[in-house]
């Protein structure tokens, strides 16, 4: 056991919880009109409650307790059994077990929470819930055991994912495309703009979500070491490129840089460099945050207007788009200089970890997409995913909440 | 008695504010509005999408004068607001059937002032 160790896991778990209350939960809650920023709150919010009792539970156990075929976790931790003070070598011997346990949860958290992006402004409160616990059971605990559990398949096969690019952002993204297509536009989405209602709060949002992401990446060394430190300098360094590369495209291809742009850019330079922030070094993370601006930029900016669906918040556009780039690049920037127990990528001369990246990439995407699917499609059937079109036009903070975030008088 | 109706660019109050003080019309209701004119709004960037047509922010006043008062309100604000550009702003000037003060119950023009 280490305290210094433990002190910055500890640390680090309250930094992961930040991001989604109140970062994600801004970040978003700007974004939607001023009928809809209680739902946008309250979804985020309720997450945490939700998936931390499911986490202690069972969820826990699944993703990380002793291996099953390298599919999923047995039953053998539920309700946090035997997951105690002691370490758990297979994860960190020099952190208590439920240190571990509970950064872990702060993942959990916020990857169902990543998805509210995509059917903000439209979602059902009680559909929301339903599908948010049954996704992370059937999608996230499964995904995260394949990746990072003791004995998952992909582990087993070399897989590179530092912070989680695949088990966090692609899952959530690919799903959050999946669910805005099904779910359908919001009303009047092409007909009349829908502008953000509060974009300061959305530059607060993407701050708090930049300052928590240190303790998302850095922290995921499990370590108060080299190792962490390296990954805060990556994180740092690819968030502050891709900021300043989306303003820079703005400016030649609008005419004028917006705040949202840059700040949607830092979000999406973050979300690249987690798979990759323990294993590159700063000018590699500069790189791939020049490299996710750009995609990330025409996916939003040009190919979803074109294609024409209503991904409200852009989840999929930075966090399946981003995610993507990320774990690409992971397996081209990777070096075993910066972590030896990672790999060298096709750049140090070893194309086999770019393949071992796109492979995981095509499984993860596959997965995600048939579950959320099958999940959307089953809650649809039984209560009903969206709102009904009046209350929609109403909109969510008094139909679903019986709240209004503003009034006009006192 | 008439109501003054003046809608104006929100960076020129101040100076419409003063001009009214110089010729003693202290009273007014300021509002904040959004419209568009011949311009027809302004086009917003977010994310790349375009949207035009946004409305512009504006200020309105209302004033409440009796007859004497009229044309001095009117050159005040048309002083303080002008600048030559479009968007500068309109004012409208409607009759004014009553005015009553609340705390004293005076009607009439005495009550306007």
């Amino acid at each position: 056991m280490d305290s210094g160790d433990t002190a910055w896991i500890l640390a680090a778990s309250a930094l992961v919880l930040l991001m989604t209350i109140p970062g994600l939960a801004f970040f978003y809650g700007g974004l939607v009109r001023k009928k809809n920023v209680l739902s946008i709150l309250m979804q985020c919010f309720i997450i945490a409650c939700l998936i931390s009792l499911q986490w202690m539970l069972f969820g826990y156990s699944l993703a990380f307790g002793p291996d099953f075929h390298g599919i999923i976790g047995k039953l053998n931790w539920i309700g946090l059994k035997g997951v105690g003070s002691a370490p758990n070598p297979d994860y960190s011997q020099t952190i208590p077990h439920s240190a571990f346990m509970i950064f872990q949860a702060m993942f959990a958290i916020i990857t169902p929470a990543l998805i509210i992006g995509a059917y903000a402004e439209r979602v059902k409160l009680s559909a929301f819930l339903v599908f948010t616990l049954l996704w992370t059971t059937l999608v996230y605990d499964p995904l995260a055991h394949w990746v990072w559990g003791v004995g998952g398949w992909m582990r087993s096969l070399g897989a590179l994912d530092f912070a989680g690019g695949i088990v966090v952002h692609v899952s959530s993204g690919i799903s959050a495309l999946i669910l805005a297509i099904l779910l359908g536009k919001r009303v009047g989405y092409n007909h009349k703009p829908i502008r953000p209602h509060n974009l300061p709060f959305t530059v607060l949002g993407a701050t708090l979500l930049w300052f928590g992401w240190f303790g998302f990446n850095s922290g995921s060394a499990l370590a108060a070491n080299g190792l962490a430190a390296n990954a805060f300098v990556t994180t740092h360094i690819a968030a502050a490129s891709a900021g300043l590369t989306w303003a820079l495209i703005e400016w030649s291809h609008n005419g004028a840089p917006t705040i949202l742009g840059t700040a949607t850019g830092v979000v999406a330079g973050l979300v690249a460099v987690t798979p990759a922030c323990g294993f590159v070094n700063p000018i590699s993370a500069m790189i791939i945050g020049m490299i996710v601006a750009g995609v990330c930029y025409v996916a939003i900016a040009i190919i979803k207007n074109k294609i024409g669906y209503d991904d409200s918040l852009d989840a999929f556009g930075v966090h399946g788009v981003g995610g993507t780039v990320g774990t690409i690049a992971t397996g081209i920037f990777s070096q075993k200089a910066i972590n030896p127990a990672g790999a060298d990528g096709m750049l140090f001369g070893n194309v086999h970890q770019l393949f071992v990246q796109c492979m995981m990439l095509a499984v993860a995407l596959v997965f995600a997409v048939i579950m959320t699917f099958i999940i959307f499609k089953i809650i649809d059937a039984v209560i009903g995913m969206r709102v009904e079109e009046n209350n929609e036009i109403i909109g969510l903070d008094l139909t679903q909440q019986s709240e209004a975030a503003y009034t006009v008088i006192e | 008695m008439k109501l003054v109706i003046a809608i104006i660019q929100p960076h020129k109050l101040g100076a419409v504010k003063r001009e009214l003080e110089a010729v003693e019309v202290n009273l007014m209701t300021v509002t904040n509005v959004l419209g568009q004119g011949r311009q027809k709004g302004i086009t917003e960037i977010y994310r790349g999408a375009r949207e035009a047509g946004g409305l512009l922010n504006k200020v309105r006043l209302d004033i409440a004068v009796n007859e004497d008062f009229v044309e001095p309100t009117i050159n005040a604000i048309t002083k303080g607001a002008h600048s030559g550009d479009v968007g500068d702003g309109k004012i409208f000037i409607v009759d004014l059937a009553e005015c009553i003060r609340i705390s004293s119950g005076e009607r009439g023009g005495i009550a306007i002032g």
